[in-house]
């Protein structure tokens, strides 16, 4: 029986409004299903489901503003039984055993010796019973107590949805301590102001982005990138399409950095647990203004994979409906590193505070032209600076060097992107 | 199609990009993304929509007429019955 609970959308969401169920009890779903519309500080969210299986019991009531983590409803997973009707109240089950976490780590990464630690003595837990039933590890038990976090309103991120430490920290941060222990009562939706809702959103990207700054050290690299040929293949591959079909070189950009980053894929991840979680799918959070909430970052799946002309696509379904509103949940939880590029309105460079767990962002200012020189040569270019703002706990300047080293390989090149 | 038909086309259709902003406020000299904080991806839109009401498709090498109203209105005039 799988709980599903209030999703973490970034680490700059606290809580949401469910707004609406799209399914009713009884109903098959398949992973991926839209199965409801959460009201956030970043707009209307559809929600996914990330398994297969019959809705059993729809827990949350729509209007109802929720904690991350708090039980929205219950799947049963395909294949299970239903359970009996009526069944009578039954003892809580007992906690179950810790279960050894696999190792999260990089595979190329050092693994660090099998320790076999003595079993621990069963303990009793001092959290309420709501918690007992939730997927955690040892170390991510352990915080939360000290913390005072009730594990049941934690969204986890690890394995299956284990709850890790990492995890844990985020809902501190977040202020979790101070919502209700479990079950929390369901406070109206807050009224449609849009001033209070421009509010929200700059106190969550507020508190996300302190915490960013004050936990991760960040390190910072820069580059000047010559984009004359860039810019130029960009002129010529515009200037044969039609004007619905030009690309933006934001497309080149995107596309170049997912290249580097297959080169360096230590930047491309998360940092859990005190480890790097390197992941293979680069999904690229890029950076959207929206007039009503601030800036978003949604991300791009699988950006190494996809044509230029794809990039242009999911840009010109992302945007409008990132300005709308109406993003996917996968949208704002899958990113893997962010992109901010300032365009041409922008400053000359942006050295930005990274998205917590990523271990990554990418920063492109305003192209201008520049002096630049060049085989002993002073010529006027059109120039744009990148930055990296990278993670110490993850990677070093090496690492960040290389990324930006082939970045500027891979602009050089463009029709091969 | 006289100025001021012109003139309204971009209006409305500026006021779809920037719901907030009041276009017929623009000073006509006056650099108009800017003003309106129009980004690359709404001014391409922005292009798009002229050329579907207007049927004039704007190059890239002519975008630096699309930088002022006046610039904006000269242009289009000039290539619209």
């Amino acid at each position: 029986m799988g709980e599903f609970r209030m999703p973490s959308l970034g680490a700059d969401m606290e809580a949401a409004v469910l707004s609406e169920w799209r399914v009713k009890p009884g109903d098959a779903v398949k992973r991926g299903d839209i199965i409801a519309e959460l009201t956030a500080d970043k707009g209307n969210i559809e929600v996914e489901v990330f398994e297969d299986g019959v809705v059993e019991k729809l827990v949350a009531e729509p209007g109802s503003k929720l904690p991350v983590g708090a039980l929205l409803a219950v799947i049963r997973a395909a294949g299970q039984s239903a359970p009996p009707p009526a069944a009578p109240a039954a003892p809580p089950a007992p906690p179950p055993q810790p279960q050894p976490m696999p190792p999260s780590v990089a595979p190329s990464a050092p693994v660090p010796p099998p320790v076999a630690p003595p079993a621990p003595p069963p303990q009793p837990q001092p959290a309420p019973a709501e918690a007992h039933r939730v997927h955690a590890s040892p170390l991510a038990r352990k915080v939360a107590a000290e913390l005072g976090i009730d594990l049941a309103i934690v969204a986890g991120t690890g394995p299956g949805g284990a709850i890790e430490r990492a995890d844990v920290e985020r809902a501190a941060a977040q202020g979790a301590a101070q919502a209700p222990p479990a079950a929390p009562a369901p406070e109206p939706a807050p009224a449609p102001a849009q001033a209070a809702a421009v509010s929200g959103m700059r106190r969550a990207l507020a508190s996300a982005m302190a915490r960013s700054n004050r936990e991760i050290p960040h390190y910072y690299l820069q580059t000047r990138i010559d984009m004359c040929v860039a810019l130029r293949w960009l002129k010529a591959a515009n200037a044969a399409r039609p004007i619905q079909q030009r690309l933006l070189p934001a497309v080149l950009l995107l596309k170049a950095v997912a290249r580097a980053l297959q080169e360096t894929p230590d930047l491309n991840g998360y940092w859990h647990d005190d480890q790097l979680e390197r992941r293979d799918a680069i999904h690229i959070g890029f950076t959207i203004a929206s007039r009503q909430a601030g800036l978003i970052t949604p991300a791009i799946h699988d950006v190494p994979g996809k044509s230029l002309d794809e990039i242009m696509a999911a840009l010109h379904d992302l945007i409008p409906r990132t300005r709308a509103g109406r993003l996917r949940s996968s949208e704002l939880s899958d990113g893997t590193i962010t992109v901010t590029d300032l365009g041409d309105l922008g400053g000359d460079a942006f050295f930005g505070v990274i998205y917590p767990p990523q271990v990554a962002l990418v920063g492109f200012g305003r192209i201008t032209e520049q002096a630049w020189a060049h085989d002993g040569m002073l010529s006027v270019r059109p120039v744009l600076t990148a930055t990296l703002a990278a993670d110490h706990r993850a990677t070093d300047g090496r690492t960040g060097g290389q990324f930006l080293g082939a970045l500027n390989r891979l602009l050089q090149k463009p029709e091969a992107l | 199609m006289t100025d001021e038909d012109i003139k309204k086309i971009i209006f409305t259709e500026l006021t779809t990009l920037a719901p907030e902003a009041d276009p017929a406020a623009l000073v006509p000299t006056a650099n108009v993304r800017e003003t309106l904080d129009i980004d690359s991806y709404d001014f391409l839109q922005f292009l798009i929509a002229l050329d579907k009401k207007l049927g004039v498709e704007v190059p890239e090498k002519d975008y630096a007429n699309f930088t002022t109203l006046d610039g904006m209105v000269r242009y289009l005039a000039e290539r619209t019955p």
